[in-house]
């Protein structure tokens, strides 16, 4: 389960990388799972899955989300930045120093366990947080876009806390071309 | 008003049907008894027996509807909780003309305390329906009988309006069968939900949809008119509040400021203004927006979510949610911003404020200890009340009488499913609303004319 749930993340995070004018990855159905969507997708969006490169390609997308981590997760109804996550965020700003075409999509989520606007704000808490601390970390704001999902698109569905604990979290997603 | 307090069943049904409001008015006159008492379980309310037989089809053209209208009717009326329907088995009374007498005594020997009587004409795709509502114990017609004319396509609106007629002699209150309900109808695994905006009956009949599946839109409102909803999509790629005119469908965005999302719109009471959540870096402020002028204000500067806003129905007021103090609590401020002062104050995150039309209540999303609950409290935050619990519960929204409240519930777990729900602001009468599959995020809009 764990390793699907990794490759549809992964698989969603090749999409996104089409989808740089559009920050919303999501849009058209593309979402985790959305295998299906991708088959049925028009190449509109000109989607290229070898985009993910090797992940033992240190300057590959999937070394970005794999090796360095794109999602640093979240106390309940907090936006502060964990110990763990800023160390995460840490590296995913080196990386991107060392990496400097691609500009990135923040993403902010929420647990279901509030309500459905409150949580869009809370959610664009945290990729706010998130950001200013790439920002701190050298990052040009030019590269960088946020977007909340609230808690439109949960990647865990059971009614625990491990599952809410997994859907807090900002997702930094890479785009082609800098500023996208 | 009048016949309410001059007849004897609708003194009986208006006592039985107030409630909350019934015991605090009393409270209020006698102020030696203390408190209101909040009862959240479900009081005992005998509903009132009514008799309604089948319209009369007056022409061979009408017969379908006529029975099919005598359904809606009774579907209204007994949905409420308030109504019981005498089955026509008991009846010892046939009517067979809608102008003949009524014999009172038949229909007291079966306890009926309402008859209603009806009948329908249709010519070619007009139709015409009329009816008469009887106070079966005083043995006299309760208020002048009444005609709905229009084209056959309506029938169910008439339908509504009859029983919206019905429902307001006997409690009192204004109705609010025909009306429509605007919400964001779901599909698909929760991991990716497709969410399209769609309106319907407030009974969930005729149902459209008015936006296609390939984006999130989110939390639509109805204009206080009922022609324009508000709503948020993702359709541009990031959160936007639009504006639809449901009579050409047509959208447009109200506010495009790059670098900001902008959610949980509502229009004012005139539906000149529209008051709504500003986001920009990460901090979310509110702001009024005149759709005249085109000039926007800020009405709310705190480094909190400021979200939730809900015009007061004179206008001059907006209630909100704000985490200022640590967690979401509920605010009031003047309508034109200032300083805000907080009224919710027992345990647990309140959020999602709406005032209600009639303007003495806050029906509000409470969440604690890990459940949630729709209330509703006075405008000074007092006399809290929780209607409902379950494991998510949020987004409440007035029935245009003010008495009703629907909300979505969402069931836990991988297969967890939203529905629309309603209440009564008593607590009874909690069911859900038919939708044809997951829905979400309703808004209640007016009775139509």
């Amino acid at each position: 389960m764990k390793r699907q749930i990794t490759t549809a993340l992964l698989l969603v995070a090749a999409l996104g990388l089409a989808a740089c004018n559009n920050p919303d990855r999501y849009k058209n159905g593309m979402g985790p799972g959305g295998a299906n969507g991708m088959n049925g997708m028009n190449g509109a969006n000109g989607i290229s899955s070898a985009a993910l490169g090797d992940v033992n390609n240190p300057h590959s997308v999937a070394f970005f989300n794999q090796r360095v981590g794109d999602t640093v997760h979240f106390n309940e109804d907090q936006s502060t930045l964990t110990p763990e996550a800023q160390q995460i965020l840490a590296a995913q700003a080196q990386w991107l120093k060392e990496n400097s075409d691609f500009g990135i999509i923040v993403e902010g989520h929420a647990d279901e366990r509030g309500t459905r606007e409150y949580n869009l704000a809370l959610g664009a808490r945290r990729a706010s947080a998130v950001q200013e601390f790439l920002n701190a970390h050298g990052i040009p704001a030019a590269r960088m876009k946020t977007i909340s999902y609230g808690k439109e698109r949960p990647i865990a569905l059971c009614a625990e806390e491990r599952c809410y604990a997994q859907n807090r979290r900002a997702v930094t997603v890479l785009s082609n071309g800098g500023n996208s | 008003m009048r016949l309410f307090r001059t007849l004897g069943l609708a003194a009986t049904l208006a006592a039985a049907f107030l409630g909350l409001t019934g015991a605090a008015a009393s409270a209020q006159e006698k102020p030696g008894q203390g408190p209101l008492k909040i009862e959240i379980t479900q009081g005992v309310i005998e509903p009132i027996p009514f008799a309604m037989p089948s319209f009369i089809a007056e022409n061979g053209a009408a017969q379908d509807y006529a029975g099919q209208i005598t359904r809606v009717i009774s579907a209204d009326l007994t949905g409420t909780g308030l109504f019981r329907e005498i089955p026509a088995s008991a009846y010892i009374s046939r009517v067979t003309s809608f102008d003949a007498p009524v014999q009172y005594s038949d229909w007291k020997a079966i306890n009926a305390q309402a008859l209603v009587t009806g009948a329908v004409t249709v010519q070619g795709n007009q139709i015409v329906v009329k009816f008469r509502l009887y106070d079966v114990f005083s043995g006299q017609p309760l208020g002048q009988g009444l005609q709905f004319a229009g084209s056959t396509g309506t029938w169910r609106r008439m339908a509504h309006k009859v029983a919206d007629a019905v429902y307001s002699r006997v409690t009192g209150e204004g109705g609010y069968f025909d009306s429509r309900v605007v919400f964001v109808s779901e599909s698909g695994p929760r991991s990716d939900r497709k969410k399209r905006l769609a309106i319907m009956d407030y009974d969930g009949a005729n149902l459209q949809y008015l936006t296609p599946a390939n984006t999130i839109v989110l939390a639509p409102r109805f204009s206080p008119d009922g022609r324009r909803v508000l709503y948020t999509s993702y359709a541009s790629g990031e959160p936007r509040i639009y504006v639809m005119n449901l009579a050409t469908g047509q959208s447009q965005v109200l506010d495009d400021q790059q670098g900001t999302m902008t959610f949980a719109p509502r229009f004012s009471p005139d539906g000149n203004t529209v008051v709504f959540s500003l986001e920009r870096g990460g901090n979310t402020d509110l702001y009024a927006l005149n759709l005249n002028s085109g000039q926007r204000t800020q009405l709310t500067n705190t480094p909190s979510i400021d979200t939730g806003p809900s015009y007061s129905p004179d206008g001059r007021q907006i209630v909100f949610e704000s985490d200022r103090s640590g967690t979401q609590q509920v605010y009031i401020m003047p309508a034109t911003g200032g300083p805000a002062t907080r009224i919710s104050f027992g345990a647990g995150r309140y959020s999602t404020p709406v005032w209600s039309p009639r303007g003495d209540l806050i029906a509000f999303t409470k969440q604690n200890e890990g459940r949630f609950h729709i209330g509703v409290m006075r405008t000074d935050g007092s006399d809290e009340r929780l209607l409902t619990a379950s494991y998510l519960d949020e987004g409440p929204t007035w029935a245009p009488n003010g008495r009703v409240l629907m909300f979505t519930r969402e069931t836990a777990g991988e297969n967890g499913a939203p529905s629309v729900y309603s209440v009564d602001i008593s607590g009874r009468n909690l069911k859900k609303v038919p939708t044809p599959g997951d829905a979400s995020d309703p808004s209640w809009g007016p009775l139509l004319p």
